[in-house]
C-alpha cells in the first residue's frame, strides 16, 4: 500500500555559497529534510540538484513554496514560490521559530554578514556588511585551504589554542600578509587560526554591529556558525552565551518555509505555485544580453526551461519589454 | 555658445527653458547612465564624493553632443560641492576638453567673476528677456516638482507596476515642450490626471516613510537606484522632504540678501545638533525628528559615500531613533553600490515597520 504523502512547506534559500532547501512538516513544523549544497557558482545546477534529492528523500505534498536569498528570483521563477524574502526577515523568522525568546541573531554566511536585533518577537533594527566581505565565510574556506586543513577541522585546530597571536583583521589582504608573517615567525597553525577567529570577530563586532545593543539571548546562524574556534571568539568578547540553533546552516531557508506557511494561512483557498519535483530533470538554461534600447544598456537575463523561456530581468528603464538579443 | 549643465533629477527640464529663454542654444547631456559613471570615475579623483564622478561624466557626455560651456553653482561653506565647480574646470581643462564653466553663486563671495560670468549668460537677448527666462523656469521647476509629488502618492497604488513610470516619464516629456505659462500649467493638469488614471482606487498605501539626506542623491534616480520608485513598488508612500522650490526660495532668493535662517531648522533639531553643519546635515535631522514626531512610519536617510554633514547626521540619527521609536534605515551609495543588497535592505526595513505594525503583508 503506498504511503500517504505528507503535507510540507518548501523553504529555498540560493546563497553565494551555498544552496539551502529544507521541507517543513506542515502538521507539526518538524524539519524533515534538510539539503545544504554548494552553489559553486551555478544556482540553477544546485536548484536541480537539490529538487531531484528531495524527491528521492520522499512523497511529499507540497502546500506552498518560499524562497530567500541572493538568489531568490532565480529560485521563484525556476521552482514557483508563493512567497519571495530577503534573507533579513527569512533569518529573523527561523531564529523565532527556534527561539521565540530571541533578542539578537549574528548571521556569517559566505559572502556577507549581519546582525539582527529583535525585541517583543519583531524585527527593530538591523545591519549588514557594507564596503568588504572581510570575516565571512569565503575568507574562512581560502584560509583553510591555504594551510592545508578541511575548513571542518578549522574550530577544533583553533579551540586547542593555549596563545592565540594578534591578526590584523581589518582586511583580509592584510589579515593574510599578517598571518603569513605570524607563520614565518614559527607560532604554530592553532595559534594563527584562534588569532584570526579574534580578528574577524573583532571586526564583525566594530563593523557590522557598531552601535548595535547585543543582548541575550543570542543565536550565531549561517555556514560559520559550525566553527566552533568562531563561536568561543563571539562568546568572549561578548561575555554572553551564544546559542547554535540545531539547523543553523539552512536557517534562512528555515525561516523561508515558515514564511510559506505563514502566506498560505492569510490568503486562504489559493493554491501553490510550486512547479513540481520534476523541474530537476528538465532542462534549465539561461540566456543574457545587453539590452540595446536605450543608453541605459541594462544586463538582461531570461531563464529558460526546455527552451521556454520562464521569466526575464534585469530591465531598468521605462521600456517595457527590453530589445532582444540580436 | 553652446551651453550645458549638470543633471540633478527633473532639473534639467526648467534648466533648459531658462537657458532658451536667454537666447542660447543648450544641450541637456543624456540622463545618467552606468556609462556616465564609468567616464566620471575615470576622470574624477577616487576620494571625490559620488555627484562630482556623476557630473564629470555627464559634462563629456555634452562635450560629445558638441556643448562648449558649462554652467555650474558654487558657494562656500563645509558641503565640498561648493568647490566643484573649481576642480571640474581643472579637470576638463587637463583633459583639453576646451570646456568653459561659468559659475553661479551667490553675489557678494566674488562679485568680479560673477559679474562677469552673468554677463556672458545674459549677452544674448540682454537684461530683456530675463524676467520672462526667471518667470517660465521657475513656473516649470514647481511644476516638475507637483508631477512627482504625485507619482510618489501613485506608485503604491498602481494598477500594474511600472505604469506610474511610464505615464510620469510622458507627463515630464509634455512639459518640456511647453513654452508658455498656460501651457505648462495644463501639462501639469493633464500630467496629474494621466498620473492617478493608472493607480487603483481601492489600494491604499501601505506606510509612509520620509526621505532625508543629501540633495543630489536624494533627487537624482541614477545615484539612488531609483530609491523612491523601490520604495513605491513596495507598497510606500514616499514622503520627499527636499525640495528644489523651497532651496531656492531659502538660499537663492532669501540667501542672496542675507535673509535665510537656519532658527526653525534649529529649534527642530534641538537637543541633537546646534547650528548649521553643512549641505543638508541640520536638514536630515530637523526633518527626521519633526516627521517623526507626526507619526511617519520611518526615515531613510540617504548620503553618498564620505558626505561629511551626511555622515555627521547619520551618527546622531540613532539617537533620535531610540528617543522617538522610529525606525531609521542610513543608506550610503557609491560607484560600488550593488543593486542587491541595496534592494534587500529595503525590502528588509519595509518588512520590519509593517511586521510591528501589525500589518503582515507576505509575498
Amino acid at each position: 500500500m503506498p504511503m500517504a504523502k505528507r503535507g510540507v512547506y518548501l523553504g529555498v534559500d540560493v546563497g553565494s555559497v551555498s544552496t539551502n532547501l529544507v521541507l517543513l512538516d506542515h502538521e507539526t513544523d518538524d524539519i524533515l529534510a534538510k539539503l545544504y549544497l554548494r552553489t559553486n557558482g551555478a544556482p540553477i545546477h544546485a536548484l536541480a540538484q537539490g529538487m531531484r534529492q528531495l524527491r528521492e528523500a520522499g512523497e511529499w505534498d507540497v502546500f506552498g513554496v518560499g524562497a530567500t536569498g541572493s538568489g531568490r528570483q532565480l529560485a521563484a521563477a525556476i521552482i514557483g514560490a508563493d512567497v519571495v524574502k530577503n534573507e533579513i526577515t527569512a533569518h529573523a523568522v527561523a531564529a523565532l521559530k527556534h527561539n521565540p525568546q530571541a533578542a539578537t541573531v549574528i548571521e556569517i554566511g559566505g559572502q556577507d554578514s549581519k546582525i539582527i536585533l529583535i525585541r517583543n518577537g519583531v524585527v527593530s533594527d538591523f545591519a549588514m556588511n557594507t564596503i568588504c566581505a572581510a570575516g565571512t565565510g569565503s575568507f574562512l574556506d581560502q584560509q583553510a585551504a591555504r594551510l592545508g586543513i578541511s575548513v571542518q577541522d578549522f574550530g577544533d585546530i583553533a579551540l586547542q589554542s593555549r596563545n592565540p597571536v594578534r591578526i590584523a583583521g581589518r582586511c583580509t589582504v592584510f589579515a593574510e600578509s599578517d598571518m603569513i608573517h605570524k607563520q614565518q615567525l614559527g607560532h604554530s597553525v592553532a595559534d594563527i587560526l584562534a588569532g584570526l577567529c579574534q580578528a574577524m570577530v573583532r571586526n564583525y563586532l566594530s563593523g557590522v554591529a557598531k552601535g548595535k545593543r547585543i543582548e541575550p539571548p543570542v543565536l550565531f546562524q549561517g555556514g560559520v556558525a559550525a566553527n566552533s574556534g568562531i563561536r568561543y571568539a563571539l562568546e568572549a568578547a561578548l561575555g554572553l552565551e551564544v546559542e547554535v540553533p540545531p539547523y543553523f546552516d539552512a536557517m534562512g531557508a528555515v525561516g523561508a518555509a515558515v514564511l510559506a506557511k505563514e502566506s498560505r494561512f492569510s490568503s486562504a483557498g489559493s493554491g501553490t505555485r510550486f512547479a513540481g519535483f520534476a523541474v530537476g530533470e528538465s532542462l534549465l538554461s539561461s540566456t543574457s544580453w545587453e539590452c540595446s534600447g536605450c543608453p541605459n544598456h541594462c544586463e538582461i537575463v531570461q531563464i529558460n526551461r526546455d527552451g521556454r523561456p520562464l521569466a526575464c530581468w534585469g530591465s531598468r528603464c521605462a521600456n517595457p519589454m527590453p530589445r532582444t538579443a540580436e | 555658445m553652446k551651453i550645458t549643465f549638470p543633471h540633478m533629477g527633473s532639473i534639467y527640464i526648467p534648466g533648459e527653458a531658462f537657458l532658451q529663454e536667454l537666447g542660447h542654444e543648450v544641450v541637456v547631456p543624456p540622463l545618467a547612465t552606468q556609462r556616465t559613471l564609468e567616464l566620471g570615475c575615470k576622470h574624477a579623483p577616487e576620494v571625490a564624493c559620488l555627484p562630482l564622478k556623476v557630473m564629470i561624466g555627464g559634462f563629456l557626455e555634452a562635450l560629445a553632443l558638441g556643448a562648449d560651456t558649462v554652467l555650474m553653482i558654487g558657494g562656500t561653506g563645509p558641503c565640498r560641492l561648493g568647490y566643484y565647480a573649481e576642480v571640474q574646470r581643472q579637470i576638463l581643462e587637463e583633459l583639453g576638453t576646451g570646456l568653459d564653466i561659468l559659475v553661479l553663486e551667490q553675489p557678494f563671495e566674488n562679485p568680479r567673476r560673477i559679474t562677469q560670468d552673468v554677463r556672458r549668460l545674459l549677452n544674448r537677448k540682454g537684461i530683456k528677456a530675463l524676467p520672462r527666462a526667471l518667470r517660465v523656469a521657475w513656473e516649470k521647476l514647481k511644476a516638475c516638482e507637483a508631477l512627482e509629488e504625485t507619482a510618489l502618492a501613485v506608485r503604491p497604488r498602481e494598477r500594474h507596476r511600472g505604469l506610474a513610470r511610464l505615464a510620469l516619464a510622458e507627463a515630464l516629456g509634455n512639459l518640456r515642450q511647453a513654452d508658455t505659462i498656460r501651457t505648462i500649467q495644463r501639462a501639469v493638469q493633464d500630467g496629474q490626471a494621466a498620473l492617478w488614471e493608472v493607480a487603483d482606487p481601492h489600494k491604499e498605501a501601505m506606510l509612509h516613510i520620509a526621505v532625508v539626506g543629501e540633495i543630489y542623491t536624494v533627487l537624482e534616480p541614477f545615484v539612488n537606484l531609483q530609491l523612491e520608485e523601490r520604495l513605491g513598488q513596495l507598497g510606500v508612500e514616499v514622503i520627499r522632504t527636499i525640495s528644489v522650490v523651497q532651496w531656492v526660495k531659502d538660499h537663492v532668493i532669501k540667501g542672496s540678501v542675507g535673509l535665510y535662517k537656519t532658527t526653525r531648522l534649529e529649534r527642530s533639531a534641538a537637543g541633537y545638533l546646534r547650528g548649521c553643519i553643512g549641505g543638508h546635515g541640520l536638514e536630515t535631522v530637523a526633518r527626521t525628528n519633526d516627521l517623526g514626531k507626526q507619526g511617519v512610519d520611518g526615515v531613510v536617510q540617504i548620503l553618498p559615500f564620505t558626505c561629511m554633514p551626511e555622515v555627521v547626521a547619520q551618527a546622531i540619527l540613532p539617537a533620535v531613533s531610540q528617543d522617538l521609536d522610529l525606525p531609521i534605515l542610513s543608506l550610503v551609495v557609491d560607484e560600488h553600490t550593488g543593486e542587491a543588497g541595496f534592494q534587500t535592505r529595503l525590502e528588509a526595513f519595509v518588512d520590519l515597520i509593517s511586521r510591528r505594525e501589525g500589518t503582515c503583508a507576505h509575498g
